[in-house]
């Protein structure tokens, strides 16, 4: 009996510390029996990335899935809707039947489209964010690879999306396409440069590129000692994503798609997909960079947890760029560029020459005042720019156009209470 | 041959056969493409190498910025810019025969180097770490001065390119 | 020799090539019945005219050669900042007038009106 009740104690045991660290178990039982069967060890690590490779890119496309159903969720409830509701509990199943449905959709080529960079861009658009899960780190032990570079891969990896939005642009034979195209890569490549100047700051302070590093030096999560970069690092990633109110490219009143309006079936779901898997990325990424990344109680032994301290944070990153999304109305080009050009980059480069020498006159062992002193600084840079902004660009009186207007419905020829007299019928 | 030298072959191949086909695009935008692949090649021979920063810098900075600098360069015009003309010149066996030579005396200059069948011992860990080419960059007795000259150079970049660009439009508005 | 760039490669065949895959599938179980009507360019309903290849104006070649020169000189800062925790104040500042060099760049594009989209 003591030995039954051993055994099924060590099983418990087993599964125990499987959930606590499922990869590092999987990775040495498939080793074992890849050796077992005779094949050499460059094999089974080819084998082992094989299949690592192609669950976390299977996922990433599967996850999109949710991250759809979950937007329109969320949008629906801004907009005091029910959002889907029908097919599954909660509407779950919704997007696998539009999954289905965009499947079996012809593909509609537009006459005199250049047929290979045409076909080719939304498998760079989409291949170019699944990339970026490779550096992600997920947990201490669960991420596709932490290169050393891992940093400046994220924004080599951005410049092969941004490819594709010029392909698909110039392949798509369409003046609204080819605007909308350009529209959208002058509008990436100029959030790059902020977004890029702020990322030196996580480098400076973990000392390595490498975003399992950062993840894991982060004592003090980032947001704290550089609060202002964080911010301009999540408006830039927001800009990224061409998500509202930087959603210039897909202005339905003036571009009537952007650069994907000749597109159709699974190649238009290749961008939307994109579109999607891009915004959850770029929670992650600030979530590693800013928020800790995977640094929790306990994640260090028990790597699962850091997997779920990592999701809770990048879903509360996440669910700020849908409230924006939803509540923010657009910019204009002029405006967005000027906001770029003209406030968040110098923010920038100010926040960067500025940390850098503050953080190296305070011995790093104080944290505390490390923190007391950045956060002082960040401040008085936000309230210099803000009164700057203020005095040097004052906001400019849009004078208005008194005109009569032509209006759709006519004024009522009987007096509104002759028409309030029938309104109210509930008995009737 | 081991599978490293495959992968080597291939991508050598995919570069040049990319670079061939800029030079031989009839429309200018398909160049553009065609040299991007060249210039991702050139990417992945430096990942190859293991020069990890190099080859993600590659990519960053020659197809995020420089390769769609050239896009809009082409989008300025106002022709298609599509090459209808025969792309060969008379005499184009002379060009041919100066090239033969010159890829000849390369190849004869390098094989005759003692040290080409050489393979030299693998760099030590700490010469490819960033850290000491950052400390070196700001080393007074380092690069400090070339560090600083290249911001100057990009300043000057800078302030010849908005001179041309925007200085002439103004011109033409008058 | 097994580095973190083969299975880089590899990850990045499989992200290129499963989009790729699902494409072509889709291709091949969607019906395909083209008429000139339906593959012609979607511009509003209104017969296009000319050719799509319109020409563009000179602002996106010069917010494209700002964003080149900021992008060169933040490859060029990268390397300092790894090395960050272990220079000297006077390193730092070196880095710092490296900085303020591009800001007077970009100062200068500002007042010449280059950062203006008009």
């Amino acid at each position: 009996m003591a030995v039954i009740w051993q055994n099924i104690l060590t099983f418990l045991q087993g599964v125990l510390r499987f959930i606590g660290d499922p990869i590092t178990i999987l990775n040495q039982w498939l080793t074992g029996v890849l050796s077992g069967w005779g094949a050499n060890a460059t094999l089974i690590q080819v084998i082992l990335a094989i299949l690592g490779g192609a669950s976390l890119v299977l996922g990433g496309l599967f996850f999109t899935v949710f991250l759809i159903w979950l937007e329109r969720k969320v949008g629906g409830r801004f907009q005091d809707r029910l959002g889907p509701n029908r097919v599954g509990p909660w509407g779950l199943f919704q997007p696998l039947a539009d999954m289905v449905k965009i499947f079996t959709k012809e593909y509609i080529t537009p006459t005199g489209a250049d047929k290979i960079p045409y076909n080719l861009a939304p498998v760079l658009s989409v291949g170019a964010v699944l990339a970026v899960i490779a550096v992600i780190p997920f947990a201490s032990t669960i991420f596709g690879v932490n290169i050393n570079v891992g940093v400046v891969y994220l924004m080599a990896v951005g410049a092969i999306g941004e490819l594709g939005i010029i392909m698909a642009g110039l392949g798509s034979n369409n003046k609204y396409a080819l605007i909308a195209g350009f529209r959208a890569v002058a509008n990436l490549i100029s959030y790059e440069v902020p977004m890029v100047l702020v990322l030196l700051i996580p480098v400076m302070f973990s000392g390595s590129l490498g975003m399992n590093d950062i993840a894991r030096s982060q004592n003090v999560w980032y947001i704290f000692l550089a609060p202002l970069s964080a911010a301009i690092f999540f408006i830039a990633s927001i800009a990224e994503n061409s998500r509202a109110p930087f959603d210039l490219i897909e202005a339905d009143s003036e571009l009537v798609a952007g650069f994907n309006v000749e597109y159709s079936g699974l190649k238009f779901g290749m961008f939307y997909v994109a579109d999607f898997l891009h915004s959850a990325t770029a929670a992650l990424i600030f979530a590693t960079l800013f928020l800790g990344g995977w640094r929790g109680p306990g994640a260090e032994s028990i790597p699962i947890l850091g997997f779920i301290y990592l999701s809770v944070k990048a879903t509360v990153v996440y669910f700020l760029i849908l409230h924006i999304r939803f509540t923010v109305p657009r910019f204009r080009i002029d405006q967005m560029m000027n906001f770029n050009w003209k406030f968040l980059t110098p923010l920038a480069l100010v926040v960067l020459a500025a940390t850098a020498v503050v953080d190296k006159a305070i011995p790093s062992n104080l944290t505390a005042l490390r923190i007391g002193v950045n956060w002082i600084v960040n401040i008085a840079i936000w309230v210099a720019a803000d009164r700057l902004v203020r005095v040097v660009a004052p906001k400019r009186v849009v004078p208005e156009v008194a005109r009569p207007r032509p209006l759709a419905r006519p004024p009522l020829a009987n007096p509104p209470q002759a028409a309030a007299e029938h309104e109210p019928g509930g008995e009737a | 041959m081991s599978a490293g030298q495959v992968i080597f072959l291939l991508v050598g191949a995919v570069t040049l056969g990319s670079g061939i086909a800029a030079v031989n695009a009839r429309k200018m935008l398909h160049a553009a493409l065609w040299l991007v692949l060249s210039l991702l090649g050139v990417a992945f021979i430096f990942a190859l190498l293991e020069a990890s920063f190099f080859a993600v810098v590659q990519v960053l900075v020659y197809i995020g910025a420089i390769a769609i600098l050239i896009i809009f360069a082409v989008m300025l015009s106002r022709s298609s810019l599509t090459d209808e003309g025969t792309q060969t010149n008379p005499r184009w066996w002379l060009a041919a025969l100066g090239l033969l030579i010159l890829f000849v005396g390369i190849c004869a200059a390098i094989l005759l180097w003692p040290k080409v069948t050489s393979i030299p011992a693998p760099l030590p860990a700490s010469a490819t770490d960033l850290a000491t080419l950052g400390k070196e960059l700001v080393n007074p007795n380092g690069y400090l001065v070339p560090f600083e000259l290249s911001s100057i150079l990009l300043l000057a970049t800078l302030v010849g390119a908005i001179y041309t660009a925007v200085e002439k439009k103004e011109e033409i508005k008058k | 020799m097994f580095t973190d760039w083969i299975y880089l490669g590899i990850f990045l065949v499989i992200a290129f090539a499963l989009p790729l895959a699902a494409i072509t599938f889709a291709g091949v179980i969607s019906p395909k019945k083209p008429n000139p009507i339906k593959d012609s360019i979607y511009e509003c309903g209104i017969e296009p005219i000319g050719e799509s290849r319109i020409q563009f104006k000179v602002q996106y070649y010069v917010y494209g050669l700002i964003f080149l020169v900021f992008d060169v000189e933040t490859v060029l800062l990268f390397p300092w900042a790894v090395a960050y925790n272990q220079l000297t104040l006077f390193g730092v500042l070196e880095a710092v007038l490296f900085i303020a060099i591009l800001a007077a760049a970009l100062i200068y594009a500002w007042r010449k009106g280059a950062l203006e989209w008009l």
